[in-house]
């Protein structure tokens, strides 16, 4: 898309006047909703242009949540320990993309989905740390109002999707953007024609991993409690691939667009339909995969 | 002056079958030379050992004077080894121009962007594929994929091609064009090693042919000296011919 700063800045200006005059109800929703962006951006690195199904975001989400929740009990500031979580993350996904990486296709889907569940035993057991299985608070930052604390967090979010956003934008401008589509569509061709694969998958999955640390992070001080099964949840690995094939693989607005849908039907579907939210959720995935193949951003390349 | 390439003793071992065996060459520099054999005979894997696909499990493979023997394929690209495939290789959803301009970019040094593309252009321009530049690499007819395959070889600015039968399956007409092109890039000073089956092209092309068998290189030589050679004979046609046209 030519146009795809542009584009973004203007959905960035609107996100930004968003929580004027809305109640919390839509402030929680706002930030879900940039959370899962972030999910979904990042996952596209990994699995939209480069085209390794992994199954990682939950680990990265539930170490960045840790990362962050233990570097605030330790006395660092909130925006250290944030950023911290970001780098933990990024050093994670280098060290297990190095091993990883060299799998393809299903095997490296099976061996990332692994990887959270290690982390949440290891975390599990780590009592002194971690607080294990009786999870960790974080301290509330001092605001005049819950409102006020809302849309800090809320901005927050929205600042960590932007990061994101851009990081997306420069890829696909880059050399990197480049490369992770020849792997993509034929790897041993694109070995063959210079690229060097293993350092740029890894790289991708590197882009993965720092967003959804740093949100993560924030999500910890966020809700001021986690505990192992919240943020080492396997649906933080799941849902943002849903997002990411509703919107469109490998494109700039695919992921955005994926989130702020699936998370719209969720939410309709849950208030509407309580008792048998979960099963009509899945039908509607299954009919949008089923028509949708390519996302909804299909639409759009199809008419034009 | 020094060969280009130099194999000593290159072996591959696939489990206990020798696809490749003892095998030594060397190609000076400006040179067009042939590889001929049977099939199976591990032409293509020769080709792979060269390039790091397929490592040699013993012996030696120099390159400019360098040992390249452990290389990986993306580091042979970059010294300069450009290969084409016998099954042609396109990136299925990128335009020709995107598949030529992913060559010159992560192999020939081109800058991203137009620098990349620019290169990619001239490089069509040269193989009579300008005019499909903006097309899917998989809509090609088979001898337009062969020419983008040599497109993507050049546009890797190479030392040393190595094509794998660029001409199977073509046509006269197009095999014609193809002859006309081959020379064209050896004129251009780059050292070509050709894989081919039909030796009307190995003739007309090359200054010398080495012929493998079973994994090892029985002959060695000029193209008419080749042709009458007993072991390579036998090789194609059997014992009972070699045989018989004494």
């Amino acid at each position: 898309m030519k146009h795809g700063a542009l584009v973004g800045l203007l959905l960035l200006a609107a996100l930004c006047a968003f929580p004027l005059g809305v109640d919390a109800y839509w402030l929680r929703l706002g930030t879900t909703m940039l959370m899962y962006g972030v999910l979904a951006m990042s996952w596209n690195f990994i699995g939209g242009m480069a085209g390794y199904p992994s199954f990682a975001s939950a680990a990265f989400f539930g170490l960045g949540a840790y990362t962050g929740a233990v570097a605030q009990k330790y006395g660092l500031s909130v925006f250290v320990a944030w950023s911290l979580a970001g780098a933990v993350a990024a050093l994670f996904a280098a060290a297990l993309g190095f091993a990883l990486l060299r799998l393809r296709g299903h095997y490296f889907a099976i061996a990332s989905l692994v990887v959270a569940e290690v982390l949440r035993e290891i975390v599990n057991s780590a009592t002194n740390l971690t607080g294990g299985g009786m999870g960790l608070n974080l301290p509330v930052p001092q605001m005049a109002s819950i409102t006020d604390q809302a849309r800090f967090f809320y901005y927050t979010m929205l600042g960590v999707a932007a990061l994101a956003f851009g990081a997306v934008l420069l890829t696909q401008r880059s050399r990197l953007g480049f490369g992770l589509r020849c792997i993509r569509q034929n790897e041993s061709a694109a070995d063959m024609l210079g690229v060097n694969t293993t350092l740029y998958k890894v790289n991708a999955f590197i882009l993965s991993g720092v967003f959804v640390g740093i949100a993560g992070a924030v999500y910890a001080s966020w809700v001021h409690y986690i505990e192992p099964p919240d943020v080492f949840d396997v649906l933080y690995s799941i849902k943002p691939i849903v997002m990411v094939l509703l919107g469109g693989a490998g494109t700039l607005f695919g992921p955005l667009i994926g989130a702020a849908l699936f998370l719209s039907l969720e939410e309709l579907v849950w208030r509407n339909y309580i008792s048998v939210h979960t099963g009509v959720l899945g039908l509607l995935i299954v009919l949008l995969v089923l028509f949708l193949p390519k996302g909804v951003l299909a639409f759009r390349v199809r008419r034009t | 002056m020094t060969a280009l390439l130099q194999l000593s003793g290159a072996s591959r071992h696939f489990g206990g079958l020798k696809a490749v065996s003892g095998v030594d060459l060397s190609v000076d520099r400006g040179e067009v030379i042939g590889l001929i054999g049977p099939n199976g005979a591990g032409k293509t894997t020769l080709v792979n050992l060269i390039t790091g696909v397929h490592p040699a499990t013993a012996g030696t493979v120099r390159f400019a004077g360098e040992d390249v023997t452990r290389q990986s394929p993306w580091q042979a690209a970059r010294r300069g080894i450009a290969r084409t495939f016998q099954i042609v290789q396109p990136f299925p959803e990128m335009t020709v121009l995107e598949n030529v301009a992913a060559a010159a970019l992560f192999a020939g040094g081109a800058a991203y962007g137009e620098r990349a593309e620019a290169a990619a252009l001239e490089h069509l321009r040269f193989v009579g594929l300008a005019d499909v530049a903006g097309k899917r690499a998989t809509t090609l007819t088979l001898a337009m994929r062969k020419r983008l395959e040599l497109a993507k070889g050049l546009a890797m600015n190479p030392k040393l091609l190595l094509l794998d039968e660029v001409n199977a399956g073509l046509h006269s007409t197009e095999i014609d064009q193809a002859l006309t092109l081959i020379r064209a890039i050896a004129t251009r000073g780059v050292t070509i090693l050709i894989i081919e089956h039909l030796m009307k092209v190995v003739l007309n092309l090359c200054s010398r042919i080495v012929v493998l068998h079973h994994g090892e290189l029985i002959a060695s030589g000029d193209p008419q000296s080749i042709i009458r050679d007993q072991r390579v004979i036998q090789a194609y046609l059997g014992r009972r011919y070699a045989d018989a046209s004494h």
